[in-house]
């Protein structure tokens, strides 16, 4: 059975369905993260897990019972705020004491664990400063050690990153982490930030306007999203997205992509991929949304080079390079969108020439254009 | 960089300057003008003072005006001075203050942390009492006061001035803690902190401000209130202003000016004694939550 169980939950503010029967499941230990764009239900959906706001219908369950009509304190967890929500009167010391004295834990006790937590997190010169006299980092580290000092079943941050710098954000970002495989917590985390949702979660459910759009490991949500927003939303540089339309030639399939001043790029789908034969045989003549991530396209000496297992190439009029360091991103246009390309970064590609380029079509995936869905 | 640019930008106009200050020393003696006269006089003999010359200091100092007007002017039937309606007034003011502001903050926290369906209506409805005209309810709260039996008491007076200032302390401390971070009663609730213990140890110690603005604002408006006093006061419960009245207007005898004048610095020492000492927290209290620091 699983650990924590969220099980049709509903929930309305006045007439509007914010969170639209949502079912997720993950096991003790796990670490689940909640991510879509602002005003999608997912800290609506923490807040219902954590106990501070009610909910409509459905039920979640830690392990297997009830949490409905108990009080957030009740329930045993702990929660990492956005704001961090440091009390500005206290002490770092008694900020993470705090729930302690009211449960009436013993003096001695209290500040055993409040020293034990402070060496986790190395905040212990700091236990005598009040939040005013912390930076962000700090404060940071302060509302989780908040978080820690319970020991609770289960862990909810939200957003606990967005208030820091970009390079400290992915300091603690790995502190997290760090954090989760050394204690085996179970944890729920809401963010907007696809990268952190790739990089921490065990699980993700993307969520859009309350409702999931899925939920699976972050490997299948990269590579094999369940329709064209979690496809377009996940991922970073996002997934090239290309109008295109399916042509049969003789007994194969083509995907075929209009370019400006010459003739449309036709790529032949190798006949091994049953899985794209199966899901757009019926759609010969029909526009699809062709998507493939940057790294699936590449870079070939010559037109037929690189071809043979799912791969396929083409010649390609290069508009724009941008080297990034690790890696260089060319751009060209195939269906009247920007396509870009993840190539090696001392890749030989110049901008304002032809070169030829590989598309790994076996981890090509297609959509609908009219409503989204997954085709194959 | 050159060292010409160094220069401010616009020179300081010294005329302009000069005319600034001599229309604000123009107003500073404006305003404390009627403070000098009153305490110069109060500081005079009798026979001075009706030689005339309200501005002149004494040529004879005196501080006998000061002891009679404390506790030896007549006042009413008996020479008592202002000693024990000074005294009726503290005790008036001190519950009255301390309790509408206690009612006020926690209006304030609940309005703003723990609404409820309709928490709009009501507090339109308690700022509402900030605007009814205080004759208005003098025949309806002698009524009350005659119910409960508390007509003439201190109680009885302690109770409307708190009736009447929950109007304005809760507007006080809505507007306050409708700027303080929701998320901290989150986190306080998750850390098992019920309803007084959240109020107690995580709103009030960040009250000051707003705390000193309301204790200000009641007290002063609680201190000076002479229509409630002597409508509603009695032998042992007139508070200072409506004595300061009787003493001033008693048409026995000679008037004392010298006497009135202290009686009157009496009567308003303490709301300047309380502005004096946290009139700072005031304004800043008063401008909290416009700039969220």
């Amino acid at each position: 059975m699983s650990f924590l169980q969220i099980r049709d939950l509903e929930k309305s503010f006045g007439g509007l369905r914010v969170l639209k029967g949502l079912n997720i499941e993950i096991d003790a230990g796990g670490f689940l993260v909640l991510v879509g764009p602002s005003g999608c239900g997912k800290s609506t959906l923490l807040n219902a897990i954590a106990g501070l706001e009610t909910i409509d219908g459905g039920d979640i369950l830690l392990e297997g019972r009830s949490l409905t009509g108990l009080r957030p304190s009740a329930r045993d967890m702990a929660m990492v705020f956005q704001s961090y929500a440091l009390y500005p009167n206290m002490t770092v010391a008694r900020n993470i004491a705090f729930g302690m004295e009211i449960r009436g834990v013993p003096k001695a006790e209290r500040e055993r664990a409040v020293r034990d937590v402070a060496e986790t997190l190395q905040i212990g010169h700091l236990l005598k400063r009040r939040p005013s006299q912390l930076s962000g980092g700090q404060r940071q580290r302060v509302a989780m050690g908040r978080a820690l000092v319970r020991s609770p079943r289960v862990f909810l941050f939200d957003e606990p990153l967005s208030n820091l710098d970009a390079k400290l954000r992915v300091d603690m970002r790995t502190e997290i982490k760090r954090l989760h495989q050394r204690l085996g917590a179970t944890i729920v985390y809401v963010t907007h930030d696809q990268v952190e949702a790739m990089t921490l979660a065990t699980h993700i459910a993307v969520l859009r306007d309350g409702a999931l759009q899925q939920f699976a490991t972050p490997v299948e949500i990269y590579n094999d999203p369940a329709n064209l927003f979690v496809a377009d939303f996940m991922g970073s540089p996002s997934m090239n997205l290309i109008p295109a339309v399916v042509e049969r030639d003789g007994d194969g399939l083509v995907i075929s992509m209009t370019r400006a001043r010459e003739d449309a790029l036709r790529l032949r789908v190798p006949q091994g991929l049953r899985r794209l034969y199966d899901g757009l045989g019926g759609r010969v003549g029909e526009e699809v949304i062709f998507g493939m991530r940057p790294e699936a396209i590449g870079e070939a000496a010559e037109a037929g080079d690189g071809d043979g297992g799912g791969v396929v190439s083409g010649e390609c009029e290069i508009e724009l390079v941008e080297p990034a360091g690790s890696d260089t991103y060319a751009v060209t246009t195939l269906g009247g969108v920007e396509v870009t390309a993840r190539l090696r970064a001392e890749s030989g590609v110049t901008a304002a020439s032809r070169h030829v380029l590989t598309f790994a079509l076996d981890r090509s995936v297609y959509f609908a254009p009219k409503d989204g869905t997954r085709l194959a | 960089m050159s060292s010409s640019s160094r220069a401010p930008v616009v020179a300081p106009n010294r005329v302009l300057r000069a005319c600034l200050y001599a229309t604000l020393l123009v107003f500073a003696v404006y305003y404390l003008l009627p403070l000098y006269v009153m305490v110069m006089n109060s500081l005079k003999t009798l026979d001075e003072i009706r030689q005339g010359n309200m501005l002149a200091p004494p040529r004879e100092w005196t501080v006998k005006p000061w002891g009679d007007a404390w506790s030896r002017a007549q006042i009413g039937v008996e020479a008592t001075g202002l000693r024990p309606y000074f005294i009726n007034s503290v005790l008036m003011v001190v519950p009255a203050v301390t309790i509408s502001t206690v009612l006020g903050a926690l209006n304030g926290y609940v309005l703003t942390k723990w609404t409820f369906r309709g928490a709009n209506v009501v507090f339109a409805l308690i700022l509402l009492s900030c605007f009814i005209p205080f004759q208005i309810v003098l025949i309806p709260s002698a009524r009350v006061l005659g119910f409960l039996g508390i007509s003439g008491t201190t109680a009885g007076l302690v109770l409307i001035h708190i009736a009447y200032g929950i109007g304005f302390t809760t507007l006080f401390f809505r507007n306050y803690y409708a700027s303080f971070p929701t998320e901290l009663i989150r986190a306080a609730q998750i850390d098992g902190a019920g309803f007084f213990r959240i109020f107690w140890s995580i709103l009030l110690p960040s009250s000051g401000p707003i705390l000193a603005v309301s204790a200000i604002w009641q007290f002063t408006n609680i201190w000076n209130d002479f229509l409630f006093g002597a409508s509603f006061g009695d032998f042992d419960s007139i508070p200072m202003t409506v004595a300061l009245n009787n003493l001033v207007s008693s048409s026995s005898g000679v008037k004392e000016y010298n006497v009135h004048f202290a009686g009157a610095i009496l009567a308003a020492l303490p709301t300047l004694l309380v502005y004096v000492l946290s009139g700072r927290y005031f304004v800043r209290g008063l401008t909290a939550g416009a700039v969220k620091g």
